[in-house]
């Protein structure tokens, strides 16, 4: 066998050898192909990861609940109820209100700590990107705990400011409603935006700044006629990374939002869970992706509107 | 400070943690000239500079530009302008927003900056250029850009810091052309920045010559090639043959050196007072040096030596001779006049070398 196995492998060798080299040529040569190839681990587990999930949610979401097991017949009666029901699309809306909330506050947050990070941070900047990231040694639940021991009724906000006269009685609007998710969620997505603003503005080469100078520019003009525009796929892409998630998420709303402070994620989760209707939950998670393409969609062609204008 | 310098640096020094990057420089640039800073790689041209525009301070020692001391004047707000290095064109911008970058604060309408940003795209010979990307441009067209961008604010005085580094030996040479003939029109006075001798001395009203943070000699082209007062300053422009020698006889601006393997020389003494028995150098180059295979007449300056290696340069040739007493071979140019080279496989043969009194330079001996 063995040997059979070396003869047909020596015979084959010469054409086999010129085939295999014909094809890396033709690999070699076309770019595409090659970055295929590089990607082609990625794509895999996307495809596996990603797609085949979607895949099922969206046929989910065409059958219907029939208590224990699924109706299989097509139909588009979640999507009627979706729509019928005002509470989806209220929810929606208010869930994509609350992450701009958030998203706003995040990127605002998060810019002058990359700011100060890649301009002023002479040594040492790996140790203060390490520092940003300390928050999140801990858990995700642990920080929402966190928030809400800082936030509550008995919290460290307002027995500190009673202690200190400032106030009489707790605060009760700091706690159960979308202002604590807010508050909870820009600082767990703090990170994430601090990171890809520090990148883009380490790249912004010094000597642009000093011809902003040159030219007449005091510092702040010059922030914002050089270091703003420039910083700006760093700004996109952190307000991506902040908005996509957080419009979704239940954990925080469900621990710290109260009853005013639900988004769409709890709907979700709720119909997955205790209202067991996984077509209608499919479906209330398709319509909310749809959503966030669209605003996604409509944010990257406002910013390439206002990019295009200043320039 | 006179009322034709433009610029005056007075004793400016400047420390990098312990480096001395420029070392107590005094300086004075006239209004409307060319002036080249020459140096060799880090000899702190560019600090020097950068000190003018204000991205660095001064460690000791003041800078007036215009009669006015510029310590306590931010960057933006110098009458100066600069051409990077890098060129530094703002890669968000197209040409037209680069050019008119600095134009916000002129009170110009819109209409007026966009008909001034074509008269510069007209000047820097780019019409129709205006709404390329800054990324769509060559390395020379970004550098007539970033030119365009300082010269449309009409600066006193505009600052380059080897604008041509970048460029190819055509292209530049061209540049530098066009560069000089530029300011003339303009009458900027023009501060650049280069570590190419050739360019500073095709291109420069006067050159000031930098070594380890120090200004060596401020001359025109000619006096820093013909008049060179340091060893460090005759070698870096142009090539010269240095021999070691001791001061015999001096009077009257001329002195008699006995300088080895050239024997007795003559030579007018500069400004530098020569006494008798001092260890001096004696220079020459070697286009004033005169090669021939047969010995000239006596009256002349004369050395006897053997023919060494030859270095064919296409218009020349630099030949190689070994003088008795002299390890090392003493360059001499010869003008390649026929069509086949002097000096090419003529090895060892006897050769003398002659010259005139005047093409000797004294230096003194560090
Ligand atoms: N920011 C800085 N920090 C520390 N040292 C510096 C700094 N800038 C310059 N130097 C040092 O100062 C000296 C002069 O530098 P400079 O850039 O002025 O040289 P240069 O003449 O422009 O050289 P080149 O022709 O290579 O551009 C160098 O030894 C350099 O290492
Ligand atoms: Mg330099």
């Amino acid at each position: 066998m063995a040997e059979r196995a070396e003869v047909s492998a020596a015979r084959l060798e010469a054409p086999r050898l010129g085939l295999v080299d014909r094809i890396r040529a033709a690999a070699m040569r076309h770019e595409p192909i090659r970055g295929y190839a590089l990607l082609s681990p990625t794509m895999v587990w996307m495809l596996v990861a990603l797609a085949v999930p979607l895949a099922i949610l969206v046929t989910l979401s065409f059958w219907t609940q029939n208590y224990l097991d699924f109706d299989r017949t097509f139909s588009f009666n979640n999507y009627i109820v979706y729509f019928e029901k005002p509470i989806y699309l209220k929810l929606l809306i208010k869930s994509v209100k609350i992450s701009g909330a958030v998203t706003l506050a995040t990127v605002l947050l998060a810019y002058p700590a990359a700011y100060f990070i890649a301009f002023k941070v002479k040594k040492n900047k790996l140790m203060w990107l390490i520092l940003i990231t300390v928050p999140f040694w801990t858990s995700y639940l642990l920080r929402v705990f966190a928030w809400k021991v800082v936030l509550g009724f008995n919290g460290v906000i307002n027995s500190g400011l009673i202690t200190l006269g400032v106030i009489d009685a707790p605060l009760e609007f700091i706690l159960y409603n979308p202002t604590a998710v807010v508050i909870t969620l820009a600082h767990a997505w703090a990170a994430f935006a601090i990171l890809p603003i520090y990148v883009s503005l380490e790249k912004i080469d010094r000597s642009l700044l000093e011809a902003a100078a040159d030219l007449g520019e005091g510092p702040i003009m010059s922030f914002l006629r050089v270091t703003l525009p420039l910083s700006m796929p760093g700004i996109i892409a952190s307000s991506l990374l902040v908005f996509i998630p957080t419009t979704g998420d239940y954990v925080t709303p469900n621990l710290v939002g109260g009853p005013t402070g639900i988004m769409i994620g709890n709907i979700v989760a709720s119909l997955f869970g205790k209202a067991n209707n996984w077509p209608l939950g499919a479906a209330t998670a398709v319509m909310s992706m749809f959503f966030i393409t669209l605003v996604v969609c409509a944010f990257l062609w406002f910013t390439k509107q206002v990019r295009e204008r200043v320039a | 400070m006179s009322d034709e310098h433009i610029i005056s640096i007075q004793g400016v020094s400047k420390e990098f943690a312990g480096v001395k990057a420029v070392n107590d420089v005094d300086l004075g640039i006239r209004r409307g000239e060319f002036f080249s800073l020459l140096g060799p790689s880090g000899c702190g041209k560019t600090t020097l500079l950068r000190m003018l525009a204000g991205f660095e301070s001064p460690t000791r020692g003041e800078i007036f530009i215009d009669e006015q001391a510029m310590s306590a004047i931010p960057p933006h707000q110098r009458p100066v302008n600069m051409v990077f290095q890098s060129y530094a064109i703002f890669p968000h911008l197209d040409v037209r927003g680069n050019i008119a970058f600095g134009m916000r604060k002129s009170g110009l309408s819109k209409s007026e900056v966009n008909a001034r940003v074509e008269e510069m795209l007209e000047m820097i010979k780019l019409p129709g250029y205006a709404s390329r990307g800054a990324t769509q441009l060559s390395g020379g067209e970004r550098q007539r850009v970033a030119l365009a961008r300082a010269l449309i604010k009409e600066p006193k005085v505009l600052l380059l810091d080897e604008p041509l580094g970048a460029l190819d030996k055509k292209l530049r040479e061209q540049m530098q052309l066009e560069l000089r003939a530029l300011q003339k029109r303009v009458g900027i006075t023009f501060v650049f920045v280069t570590h190419d001798q050739e360019e500073a001395l095709t291109m420069s009203d006067r050159v000031a010559v930098m070594s380890k943070g120090r200004v060596l000699q401020v001359e025109g082209p000619m006096g820093l090639y013909e008049r060179p007062t340091t060893r460090f300053v005759a070698d870096f422009i142009g090539t010269m043959n240095f021999f070691g020698g001791t001061v015999r006889e001096a009077a009257n601006g001329t002195a008699s050196i006995d300088a080895g393997p050239l024997g007795q020389v003559r030579a007018a003494t500069q400004d530098e007072a020569f006494t008798v028995g001092a260890e001096i150098v004696v220079a020459i180059r070697p286009e004033k040096l005169r090669l021939t295979f047969e010995a000239p007449g006596p009256a002349v300056n004369v050395a006897e030596g053997r023919m060494g290696p030859a270095a064919y340069l296409g218009d020349r040739s630099h030949l190689y001779v070994h003088l008795t007493g002299r390890d090392e071979p003493v360059a001499v140019a010869m003008q390649n006049e026929g069509r086949s080279a002097v000096g090419i496989d003529q090895t060892d043969q006897p050769v003398w070398l002659s010259w005139a009194d005047d093409a000797i330079v004294l230096l003194p001996d560090e």
